[in-house]
């Protein structure tokens, strides 16, 4: 077994709601409440949860571009959360980001050029002539030609754009690449073009991808393991194939229940979830899940389930599988 | 051409999508950058472009005064006093007989470097608290605002007419006291631009890669928060102007003979009746000028909002 490259233990990032005259804090939302997993070395660990659940903001607080307010995380046993700000820039080049949306990411009055050499020129390399070569090579690599590297981000379409951002984001060649939805705000034709890229990136310069999102199939078609994640939590973590063929959440198989098949004759048995998903400022008691499972029980509302690994490299956090039942 | 050829160039058109694209997508394919983009934009506007001439022809004034005429701006003819425009005297004569053509040639220099000065003072200290305020936030950005919020509680003229008692009535001082008085409007300007700014993706983009907040903030932030200031500045030049004209009327800001518009106002006013020339003058200037500021900011506002490009 490979070592993980990335550890997240206990990840939690809440955020202060503030009110009245003085600004004091009257409650805060559990964006993130309690996150564990670990990515292996060259693998491309999915997480997926309807918008809200707290994805980007686990991504995000993994690399401290928002910081978390408790847990730690572990880049190839470096605990980062601790680090000056000093020693996480110069680990920013081994731990990168791909964002969502590729009309907001790229600075508007820099040329692609500046866009891709300026990681190249923070991270020490000077020379000018060496950081061209480089751009004109990034731009090969993603699919584009040395000659867009003189052009504005505007001149290009949302596809290319992407690509832009992918090659900033291989700039200094990093070995962990946080993925923010990349591909949910593109045409689902420029979708797949883009899955192919980021797969064939991945082999070639031998990659790890956390991929965020939340189209199921997009999921299924990259990753090699997913995390589910409901209001702040992980819910399941396993195998994709367990966990599309064998989810054992009741969240996961509702989830799944509702991914359009493309043949209308097909009849499904559907789990249709009742109600919205509960605030994160003030979440339900126990199982978060609880006021939505058609399962619940009544330990649900009380105690909230470990996330603990019920079968082989199959964790889930539901009392279903607890000691409660069994 | 027979329609079986047509049919057949359509299909070899069409035979090869990614060749269609390339239409599109050549080497030699303009790079517009967006500033150069917004100029064009801005050479469109007519009314842009008639403000920009006014002001060309106040400074071309105030720069060629000693071409144009022969009257020094102070020297008094008490003989030929109030006389009405005539081919001696283009614009006519004030109460002590000076020429008030030359007196709003040589006025135009001292508008026009209050408005600058003002305007770039302002925009300086402005610009550095915003930034300060807009990008680090928490206490720092509550010290500041809140200074904001109190010199915006003042009237600005009454907050004006204090800072040049304090410091005792000039060019300089009023100059001075129109700079602070135009501080938070530039401050909470960059502030809130800086604020948003800060949760775009492309500065957290910058952040994740690794930059320093030194280039983040001169690199990142501050070239996509400067078009709100130009307008902001140009706007600004025009009611700097026209604040020192008032603090000149009040008789705090220039000082005799320096021929300032807003005293040459103060000082004609009672012959309104006997020479309304020697108002009038004065009065329009300030307002052509003010008027050409307003119209480039105008301008300015719409070429550098991409919302509003057609």
């Amino acid at each position: 077994m490979q070592k993980p490259i990335l550890e997240v233990n206990g990840l939690k990032k809440y955020f202060d709601i503030k009110g009245g005259v003085f600004g004091r804090k009257i409650g805060e939302v559990k964006a993130v409440d309690d996150v564990s997993f670990s990515v292996m070395s060259g693998e491309i660990l999915g997480i997926v949860g309807e918008s809200g659940c707290g994805k980007s903001t686990t991504g995000k607080s993994i690399l401290r571009l928002i910081e978390p307010s408790e847990g730690e995380v572990k880049f190839e046993d470096q605990e980062i959360t601790k680090l000056s700000d000093e020693e996480m820039r110069k680990l920013r080049r081994n731990m990168q980001i791909i964002f969502q949306d590729p009309y907001a990411s790229l600075n508007p009055r820099h040329t692609v050029e500046k866009i891709i050499s300026e990681p190249l020129l923070i991270h020490g390399m000077k020379n000018t002539k060496e950081r061209k070569e480089r751009v004109k090579e990034l731009l090969e690599v993603v699919g584009l030609s040395g000659y867009h590297a003189s052009r504005y981000p505007h001149q290009f379409s949302g596809g290319q754009r992407q690509r832009i951002g992918i090659a900033r984001a291989l700039a200094n060649n990093p070995k962990l690449i946080i993925c923010d939805e990349p591909v949910s705000a593109l045409d689902v034709s420029v979708q797949s073009q883009i899955l192919n890229l980021m797969e064939d990136l991945r082999d070639q310069f031998n990659l790890t991808y956390v991929f965020i999102a939340h189209d199921l199939s997009v999921v299924k078609h990259i990753s090699d393991r997913v995390g589910v994640m409901y209001l702040g939590r992980m819910v399941e973590l396993t195998d994709k194939d367990k966990l599309y063929d064998d989810p054992k959440h009741p969240y996961t198989r509702a989830l799944l229940s509702a991914v359009p098949l493309p043949d209308p004759d097909v009849e499904k048995d559907r789990m249709i979830l009742k109600g919205d998903v509960p605030s994160p400022s003030n979440p339900p008691s126990g199982c978060a899940f609880h006021t939505r499972c058609p399962l619940a029980m009544d330990v649900c509302k009380e105690v909230r389930p470990q996330f603990e690994e019920i079968e082989d490299n199959h964790f889930v956090a539901c009392h279903l599988y607890g000691p409660a039942v069994q | 051409m027979s329609i079986k050829e047509k049919d057949k160039q359509s299909v070899d058109e069409q035979s090869n999508p990614s060749k269609a694209n390339q239409q599109f997508d050549q080497e030699d394919m303009k790079v517009i950058s967006p500033w150069r983009d917004s100029f064009r934009q801005l050479r469109k506007n007519r009314f842009a472009l008639f403000g920009f001439g006014i002001i060309v022809f106040f400074i071309l004034l105030g720069l060629l005064a000693p071409l144009l005429t022969s009257y020094s701006y102070d020297a008094t003819d008490p003989v030929n006093r109030l006389q009405p425009p005539s081919a001696e005297n283009w614009l006519g004569t004030d109460d002590i007989g000076r020429d008030i053509f030359t007196r709003i040639a040589y006025g135009a220099r001292v508008s026009l470097q209050v408005g600058f000065f003002a305007v770039t003072g302002a925009l300086i200290f402005g610009t550095i608290l915003g930034i300060v305020a807009g990008y680090f936030g928490r206490w720092i950005d509550m010290i500041i605002s809140r200074i904001f919020d109190i010199l915006l509680a003042f009237p600005s003229i009454l907050l004006a007419i204090a800072i040049v008692a304090i410091l005792g009535p000039s060019l300089e001082n009023a100059l001075i006291a129109i700079a602070i008085i135009n501080i938070p409007i530039f401050g909470r300007l960059v502030r809130s631009k800086v604020i948003s700014l800060r949760e775009e993706e492309f500065v957290m983009a910058a952040k994740a890669q690794g930059m320093k907040n030194g280039r983040l903030i001169f690199h990142h932030i501050l070239p996509n928060s400067i078009a709100p200031i130009i307008v902001q500045a140009t706007l600004g030049f025009g009611t700097a102007i026209l604040e020192a004209a008032a603090l000149g009327f009040l008789g705090l800001g220039a000082q005799p003979p320096t021929p300032e518009w807003g005293a040459m106002l103060a000082s004609s006013r009672a012959f309104i009746q006997l020479a309304p020339w020697t108002l009038i003058v004065p009065g329009v200037s300030i307002m052509l000028v003010v008027l050409g500021f307003n119209l480039i900011g105008d301008g300015l506002r719409d070429a550098l909002d991409p919302k509003m490009k057609n």
